[in-house]
């Protein structure tokens, strides 16, 4: 169990926290995550994504215990084929109001400059 | 003419077996000249969040991904295709114990690139869990 909820265990996701303790998963390429013979699954794409942007604004929300998130929307541009190697996402959040949140996120594989894809995501945050 | 895809045999066979779609539970319900319906039943693993038990929204995503794909392939022919662009609405949370039904169209198609719309619910496309646009694009054209 990787302490990440039951479907990014599904996905087979882990958390790598970068130098700066901002969160980045782990994908590895198997079975769960394949969808044509040889390449990732662009629906596996797109779980990593969202939980790569959703892990970003928790992290950013860490100081307010009783703040929610809720997923609003989604918008996910594939660039390139995910191929047999391991894969890597974090998620930006680029702007947190007090009601929204706008959160980006990105994958890659060998060089984080030239993504397999990008999600641009809106979350209601709620705060009791 | 264009090979045709057929959804059942492929849902039925390798399809059920295989890959992102077989590990989450997708299967096959309907389909038509530019339609199809897939499902995703409830299941423990999908859950993104334990504490209400909802499905995390990433096998909403590869249902209508999968159902909007083969729509294309109803309407155009099979073809080797991607995903260019996906997006998705998250208009209610779904219902933890309840099958989410996908249905996913083709509306457009050009020689290139090809539209698709969906619904996602829980058996009633009036009363909807998700909304989704999107394209694919062909790189060898599509068979309109």
């Amino acid at each position: 169990m990787s302490g990440l909820p039951p479907y990014a265990d599904l996905l087979g996701l882990t958390l790598e926290p970068d130098a700066e303790g901002a969160p980045v998963l782990l994908m590895p390429f198997g079975d769960p995550v394949v969808g044509r013979p040889g390449f990732l699954h662009g629906g596996a794409i797109s779980g990593l994504l969202e939980m790569a942007a959703y892990m970003a604004l928790v992290h950013e929300l860490a100081g307010e215990a009783d703040a929610g998130v809720k997923p609003i929307n989604v918008t996910v541009d594939f660039m390139r084929g995910g191929r047999d190697k391991p894969t890597r996402a974090r998620g930006t959040v680029t702007r947190l109001g007090t009601r929204v949140a706008n959160v980006e996120a990105s994958a890659w594989q060998d060089d984080p400059a030239q993504p397999i894809a990008g999600a641009r995501m809106n979350y209601l945050v709620l705060r009791s | 003419m264009a090979f045709a895809f057929d959804p059942a045999r492929f849902f039925n066979g390798e399809g059920a077996r295989f890959g992102h779609g077989a590990a989450i539970g997708i299967g096959y319900r309907a389909h038509g000249p530019d339609w199809c319906e897939l499902d995703l039943p409830y299941a423990a693993q999908l859950v993104g969040d334990p504490e209400s038990g909802v499905i995390a929204s990433g096998p909403i995503l590869t249902m209508m991904d999968m159902a909007a794909s083969i729509a294309v392939w109803n309407r155009a022919g099979f073809t080797a295709h991607a995903t260019l662009d996906l997006r998705v609405d998250y208009l209610r949370p779904a219902t933890p114990g309840e099958t989410l039904v996908g249905r996913g169209e083709c509306y457009r198609v050009t020689h290139s690139v090809a539209f698709v719309r969906g619904v996602a619910h829980h058996g009633d496309p009036d009363d909807p869990i998700a909304h989704v646009a999107g394209t694919f694009m062909a790189p060898g054209g599509y068979h309109r």
